[in-house]
């Protein structure tokens, strides 16, 4: 099951535990974040929701971009490539970006296959709703998972339900006994042996981070709470009043979660958090959440 | 083994802490998660973790922590930094500040960007058998001062210094489970501070 390199890249991913990846989209934004205590940024093109506003084709950011960023900031760059384009996470990895999100915020180019991850040298982080999906990014070569939730709507909602839900999958999973995994890995559409690995451990074989709709430090410090062992944050930040306070905030929220003094501390100046989708607004076919599978 | 007089904290901020922390766990030391400086009494030894060294370094100066953590790694007490925690007991030009305890000066992502990472195997000179290295975006140690020593090379370059009570790695002993480079500095723990 083992990929080349897997312990390199399952190893980036522990390193950036604890710590918040924000999405940018220029090099001044990546400066605002590393300034923050960013311990990685995400280049795209657009943040989540914007894309979700203007519409249109939402691809990998342009490459000139990438670089700007790339010779800004000394933290992990990151970038996204659409569902399947497998191309564009080539070239992705040809300029050297730390890791690759193959993700759904962007519009997907195969609506059937996702990217053959093994076959990369540069890691991949890919979002999942429940654990059969988690587990099929995993056997592809994912090197870590993140929650899909709702992005560019502000609303936690989302992720909060697919944190859950990979949890009490995983608990399910490990009371079940040897001869029920078959049965098992059949509902939840996954790779066995990987279905297998989580019912003897209690976890995923890779970190598991949060990420759609976070947009308060309080958002931030849930996910932390739920289990999450990061936070990538979309357009919470820069869609934000202020986006240098929210960045800030933010990562001291994921420090301290498990201090609500500390936490009412780090919030007292924070005003003007993105205003936000309600989800129950936005129809099933709209939803980003549904691309892939 | 004598147990350490106290716990051996583990600086929390961001990065592998929880698998420094039960790496401790494993060899049956306690341990306490430093966020704040009031975390930081009555430690027997103090682990650095991997992680990026800005966001550690500049949330230790936010929280007051830097000054007492290079107080500390500077009076003698035994002090372990892998990879981001290296960079931070070490010296070197440019961001992040650095609390520059060892006269080790170390170069901040110098063999390139994660695909550039690499595991090795490693002659380490406290260990019988080598050591498998998990090399993340690693930094480089350019330049060595006495009293600091190395105890490990790969390519022609430390990868493990001890300089005094202080231990730096540039390789990730707790992304394995092969717990003897924690066990030595456990020893180093229960011998206490030395100045």
């Amino acid at each position: 099951m083992k990929t080349k390199h897997w312990e390199e890249k399952v190893g980036l991913a522990r390193m950036l535990v604890g710590g918040v990846i924000m999405d940018v989209t220029n090099a001044d934004q990546a400066r605002i974040a590393e300034a923050a205590g960013a311990s990685a940024v995400m280049a795209l093109e657009r943040v989540p929701a914007d894309i979700r506003r203007e519409g249109g084709v939402a691809r990998m950011a342009p490459i000139q971009r990438i670089r700007e960023i790339q010779s800004t900031v000394s933290i992990p760059v990151m970038a996204k490539a659409r569902l399947g384009h497998f191309v564009e996470a080539q070239v992705l990895e040809a300029i050297k970006v730390d890791y690759i999100d193959e993700s759904e915020v962007l519009t997907p180019a195969d609506e059937e296959n996702h990217i053959d991850k093994h076959a990369f040298r540069v890691p991949f982080v890919c979002g999942a709703r429940n654990l059969g999906e988690a587990l099929r990014r995993i056997g592809e070569g994912a090197a870590m998972i993140r929650t899909k939730g709702e992005a560019g709507t502000g609303n936690i909602v989302e992720a909060v339900r697919h944190l859950r839900l990979i949890q009490s999958e995983i608990r399910r999973l490990s009371q079940l006994r040897p001869e029920e995994l078959m049965h098992a890995a059949k509902d939840l559409q996954a790779p066995y042996e990987l279905v297998r690995q989580v019912s003897e451990t209690g976890k995923l074989p890779v970190p598991n981070f949060a990420a759609g709709g976070v947009a308060t430090p309080a958002d931030a410090a849930l996910m932390m709470a739920l289990g999450a062992e990061s936070v990538f944050v979309g357009s919470g930040i820069f869609k934000s009043g202020d986006p240098a306070a929210t960045a800030r905030m933010i990562v001291r929220a994921v420090t301290h979660w498990k201090d609500p003094a500390e936490l009412a501390h780090v919030m007292e100046d924070f005003g003007s958090p993105m205003q936000g989708i309600e989800l129950s607004t936005i129809p099933p076919e709209n939803r980003l959440q549904e691309r892939g599978w | 083994m004598n147990e350490p007089a106290g716990p051996i904290g583990v600086l929390a901020i961001q990065g592998s802490y929880h698998l420094h922390l039960r790496a401790l766990e494993r060899l049956g030391v306690k341990s306490r998660e430093v966020r704040k400086p009031g975390d930081l009494e009555s430690l027997a030894g103090l682990i650095l973790p991997g992680g990026e060294s800005t966001v550690m370094s500049l949330l230790a100066r936010e929280y007051g922590l830097f000054e007492p953590l290079r107080l500390l790694a500077l009076s003698g007490l035994p002090c372990f930094g892998t990879c981001a925690g290296s960079i931070l007991l070490g010296r070197g030009q440019g961001q992040p500040p650095r609390l520059e305890a060892a006269p080790v000066e170390l170069l901040r992502n110098a063999y390139g960007s994660q695909i550039d990472s690499f595991t090795a195997e490693l002659t380490l000179e406290p260990l019988e058998r080598p050591f498998h290295g998990v090399f993340i975006r690693a930094p480089r140690i350019v330049k060595l001062d006495p009293p600091a020593r190395a105890l490990g090379i790969h390519g022609g370059l430390p990868v493990l210094v001890e300089c005094g009570n202080l231990l730096l790695a540039t390789f990730h002993p707790e992304l394995t489970d092969d717990l003897r480079v924690h066990e030595c500095f456990v020893k180093t723990c229960a011998q206490g501070r030395t100045s």
